[in-house]
């Protein structure tokens, strides 16, 4: 198993939501680690990253609008994206988070080969996968966590397939799918990212990744696109 | 060697000696869903490891038996995808109609869920006695199940549902009777369907069909594969015959895809072209 990491639980934020001069949030035994330009060290060691997943449920909708614009179209990786939708639904939210946003947003096809400057979102009633040539696959598996599409099954077959050079999310949503995938995220060297349950729209899903592990940054919806920018700007060599 | 590339390399192995002995073909399954359904079975099956359970596999089958149902077993539900079933019954069985007799062979059917909602379409489209539906899967044992048309009660309210969605015209309720916590298809349904194992990974094509149902099982294989079974439904697909693929697959960039016309945009439903062979 990967290395856990020696940080502390993050305290519990005394901040409310909803408040837009709040001030900074504290972070999981990272306080102040926010600087001018954004980003203060994880850990002492040149990192690049292959793709950005992403799990949301309740709450979804609202925290991609704002999430998705703020990307621009060059977005260095790929993007993917699980959030709980009605196992009818087409692909009208992809649509329209594509017309809201510059970087491109599709629903997620099987077999189609993930490029940078891309978000993919998992099709309604579909678990979405990640294979080790750099593709995406759909599965009908049963649902996990109450849920297909899974964020778990997204999360754990991306870490198998990314290990360290992969960023997960975990944004507003109820129940606790996600969790253990972050984990698995953790445990392969990745960069963990927890939306502040106090900024989350519905906390239960960042409490419960929260309860398991200590991600590296917890954020706002609103700094988490200049996070995303930070991390990976692609300077190569870059020490974060 | 990283522990990921450990464990695919344990799963590659596997998948050859499952061949060499069983004859079951999953080398060119689609890794990643096979490589967690594999890590599931692991985690119940006391073993810590698959080179160390890949000994007793390969010699008891009764395990093995096990394991293919745990890296097989697919789930699916009456009228899934109602925009489908909604689309078949309204620009493909018109067609059908004009056939004295239709046969259709449904792939993969698992426990038979989309099997018996295609049996209850083409009846209420007044078809009645004039089809037949090849219902087979690679699993002999989820195909007893199919066969006795029982499912969890709980489900009936999404099959309902479902049902409604896909412009069903009759009461759902009377293609079921309701006891204890379960629900038992009405048996006259099964008087058109015939059950029966059949692997696409290593068995023949299958006779002339007019219509072949294939959904959401090929998501499971890798290109070469799913290539083998698209050519194995154009053997077994009489001219001018449909293949009903799931919402999210498609003919394109198949090789066989200059041999079909989709009948609608995102349909999902190929017709064969004439003179096609």
């Amino acid at each position: 198993m990967g290395q856990r990491s020696s940080k502390t639980n993050p305290p519990q934020s005394p901040l409310v939501r909803g408040d837009a001069v709040k001030p900074p949030l504290k972070r999981g035994g990272l306080e102040g680690f926010v600087s001018k330009n954004g980003v203060v060290p994880v850990s002492r060691s040149v990192r690049s990253f292959k793709a950005v997943v992403i799990g949301v449920s309740t709450g979804g909708v609202a925290a991609l609008k704002l999430l998705l614009p703020a990307l621009p179209a060059d977005f260095p990786v790929p993007v993917l994206i699980v959030t709980h939708i009605t196992p009818t639904a087409d692909d009208g939210l992809a649509v329209l988070l594509d017309t809201f946003s510059t970087i491109r947003v599709k629903e997620a096809d099987e077999e189609e080969l993930l490029v940078a400057g891309t978000v993919y979102l998992a099709p309604a009633n579909y678990h979405l996968l990640v294979e080790r040539k750099g593709c995406l696959s759909l599965s009908i598996d049963p649902p996990v966590n109450f849920a297909r599409p899974s964020v778990d099954v997204l999360f754990e077959s991306a870490a198998e397939v990314y290990g360290p050079e992969l960023i997960g999310i975990i944004l507003t949503g109820a129940g606790n799918d996600g969790s253990k995938g972050l984990l698995m995220i953790k445990e392969r060297g990745g960069v963990t990212i927890v939306q502040d349950p106090a900024d989350a729209e519905m906390d239960s899903m960042p409490k419960r990744a929260l309860a398991l592990l200590s991600p590296e940054y917890l954020v706002s919806l609103k700094e988490l696109p200049v996070l995303l920018m930070e991390l990976v700007a692609p300077q190569s060599g870059k020490i974060i | 060697m990283k522990p990921s590339e450990l464990i695919d390399l344990e799963i590659k192995l596997l998948m050859e000696g499952v061949f060499q002995v069983y004859g079951y073909d999953f080398r060119d399954y689609a890794e990643a869903s096979l490589r967690r359904r594999l890590r599931q079975w692991l985690s119940g099956s006391g073993f810590e490891t698959l080179s160390l359970a890949q000994s007793q596999l390969l010699r008891d089958p009764a395990l093995f038996n096990n394991l293919l149902r745990g890296i097989t077993v697919n789930v699916s539900e009456m009228f899934r995808d109602p925009a489908f079933f909604k689309a078949l019954r309204e620009q493909v069985v018109p067609y059908l109609k004009t056939y004295p007799f239709v046969k259709i062979w449904h792939a993969g059917c698992a426990s038979g869920e989309e099997a018996y909602s295609m049996a209850i379409l083409l009846q209420e489209e007044g078809l009645k006695g004039r089809f037949r539906i090849y219902a087979t899967d690679i699993d002999g044992e989820v195909i007893r199940k199919a066969q006795e048309g029982i499912y969890p009660l709980q489900e009936l309210q999404r099959f309902t549902r479902n049902y409604q969605l896909a412009g069903g015209s009759c009461s759902f309720s009377d293609y079921y009777t309701a006891r204890y916590d379960r629900a038992i298809l009405s048996p006259a349904l099964r008087d058109n369907l015939v059950f029966a194992t059949h692997n696409l990974a290593v068995d023949a094509d299958f006779g002339e069909m007019n219509l072949i149902l294939c959904r959401n099982v090929m998501i499971y294989f890798n290109p070469v594969l799913k290539n083998r079974v698209l050519g194995l439904f154009h053997n077994s697909l009489a001219p001018g015959g449909f293949l009903c693929l799931g919402s999210k697959e498609s003919l394109e960039h198949r090789q066989i895809a200059t041999l079909y016309d989709e009948i609608q945009p995102r349909t999902q439903i190929y017709r064969k072209k004439y003179g096609t062979a």
